[in-house]
């Protein structure tokens, strides 16, 4: 039996969904921006005519508006992207349980059976793509492929609203020419070292020799070099719905920057309890605590700690975020933007080491005190119990939409973030 | 060219709910109060409205001899109401 992959990516995903909903703007330069008040000002997403004067995702909306005059700014609708990306995998999962998100706007899926040649992969792949315009009013563009791969790599190839198919006959002629940046996971510095060996195209790495690969990159080399020749064997993950989350953390700007440890400290609460809120709403418990700290001259670094147990108590992450911000931050400049993560998650429910000291009574009263919060919460609006530091200071307490919160997912075959 | 603008309108509609858990629009008001009969639903799929912005279970319908579009997006229904129609009236 022939495998037969497609992966899905739909254009300008938050921008075509903006672009759906308000035809005035269909024809006009569109970003898709977060809140310039709030100062998350920046693009997060184009449509075709704002690519092609030149505007870039991650761009300040005032730079950005420098480059076109009439340039569209909305402010982005997590809501609608959630349902359009769970619309797009209803139509997947209708030719395939097999389907393996990555991200909210692209999908591999393995449609191989008894019989079925990449023809009529082809061919599946373009009721698919018909379907995607028809139903949801956007455009999808859509590799068909013997692995993941060049699956993946197919759909970067033409777009937006198009097919691409790279056979075992025609991936020398398509794939190798490409600059060997295109390839998955080949990111920005292992790029730079290939262009330093001479490797600049697909086909280049494919050819290259294995042993010098190993030797200079260790065992990613060869890996690579595999991809580069079509030996990708890993599966299409049947994740069902939800993806297997890797870590949860959340990140915020706040309208002003932060001077001070006091000031830290009431994002991190903020912080803190959103990541712990969304670990309990998975059923989930982390054990490393991550801080994600920006200055503002805009250079970021990430630190990382392990605490005691698996916890999905705000406070402990809290406590463990800071002490990693003392240990590492001195406002040689102010901090911009602060982000938690929690990762190495095992499940809530899992078996629990209990201490033979008293301590623990402690935490699960603290668990029971959280759970309770919540349910308030979730009945009375997210302002209805707070702790008193916030209400100092309320723009520090503000996170916005909690659907920007990041939420990592393992990627297909390494168990790497993205 | 015109005379084809549309905007996304949310009506009232009487629904019929089947034995089968289907939904059927018996009849729609719109906003002048005026309420139209459906004679009949001629096709229902999923389909995205480019003309108004929107996405949702589309009901092509026979109302008053002509075929309209009503659509069902989460929990509101819309059609695509004439810009010119508007004016007019």
């Amino acid at each position: 039996m022939d495998t037969i992959i497609l992966h899905a990516d739909l254009n300008s995903f938050y921008a075509s969904v903006e672009c759906l909903y308000d035809p005035v703007i269909r024809d006009l330069p569109v970003a898709v921006c977060g809140s310039v008040v709030n100062r998350h000002g920046i693009v997060l997403a184009k449509n075709a005519y704002a690519k092609k004067v030149g505007i870039q995702t991650g761009e300040a909306v005032w730079q950005a508006r420098k480059k076109v005059a009439n340039l569209v700014v909305v402010e982005p609708h997590y809501d609608r992207y959630l349902r359009f990306g769970n619309m797009a995998r209803e139509i997947y999962n209708s030719y395939s349980q097999q389907v393996e998100p990555f991200g909210m706007d692209e999908a591999w899926i393995d449609i191989s059976a008894p019989g079925r040649t990449i023809e009529d992969g082809a061919r599946i792949a373009d009721e698919i793509r018909r379907r995607i315009k028809f139903e949801l009013g956007i455009t999808v563009s859509i590799g068909v492929s013997f692995n993941k791969v060049f699956a993946k790599l197919g759909s970067d190839m033409k777009k937006p609203d198009a097919i691409t198919v790279i056979s075992n006959d025609n991936y020398k002629k398509l794939v190798w020419p490409l600059a060997v940046s295109e390839l998955l996971y080949v990111g920005w510095s292992t790029t730079k070292k290939f262009y330093n060996w001479d490797i600049n195209t697909i086909g280049d790495l494919a050819n290259a020799d294995s042993r010098f690969l190993q030797d200079r990159l260790g065992k990613v080399g060869p890996i690579l070099q595999q991809y580069a020749r079509g030996y990708d064997y890993s599966p299409v993950e049947d994740l069902g719905h939800e993806s297997v989350i890797k870590s949860i953390g959340n990140s915020t700007t706040p309208p002003k920057d932060i001077c001070s440890y006091d000031e830290i400290k009431l994002t991190a609460y903020v912080l803190s309890e959103s990541v712990a809120r969304r670990l309990r709403e998975h059923g989930l418990k982390g054990k490393t605590v991550q801080v994600h700290i920006r200055d503002s001259e805009l250079s970021c670094y990430e630190r990382q700690a392990q605490l005691k147990d698996y916890t999905n108590i705000s406070s402990e992450i809290a406590d463990k975020a800071m002490s990693l911000v003392k240990a590492n931050y001195f406002f040689q400049t102010p901090m911009r933007s602060f982000g938690i993560r929690v990762c190495d998650l095992s499940s809530a429910e899992g078996p629990l080491q209990i201490s033979v000291f008293k301590e623990d009574n402690r935490r699960f009263r603290l668990m029971d005190l959280e759970t309770s919060i919540d349910s308030i919460r979730k009945r009375y609006g997210p302002y209805a119990v707070q702790r008193a530091v916030l209400l100092k200071k309320r723009e520090f307490g503000d996170l916005g939409d909690t659907t920007e919160a990041l939420m990592r997912k393992v990627s297909f075959n390494t168990g790497e973030n993205r | 060219m015109k005379n084809d603008e549309r905007v996304k309108e949310y009506v009232n509609v009487t629904v019929k709910f089947k034995k089968d858990g289907a939904m059927v629009p018996v009849d729609i008001e719109w906003e002048n109060g005026t309420v139209y009969t459906v004679d009949k639903v001629l096709d229902v799929r999923q389909a995205a409205s480019l003309k108004a912005g929107g996405c949702g279970i589309r009901y092509l319908c026979k109302i008053m001899g002509a075929d309209t579009y009503i659509f069902f997006e989460e929990d509101k229904w819309f059609v695509e109401r004439k810009v010119s129609c508007a004016e007019d009236s």
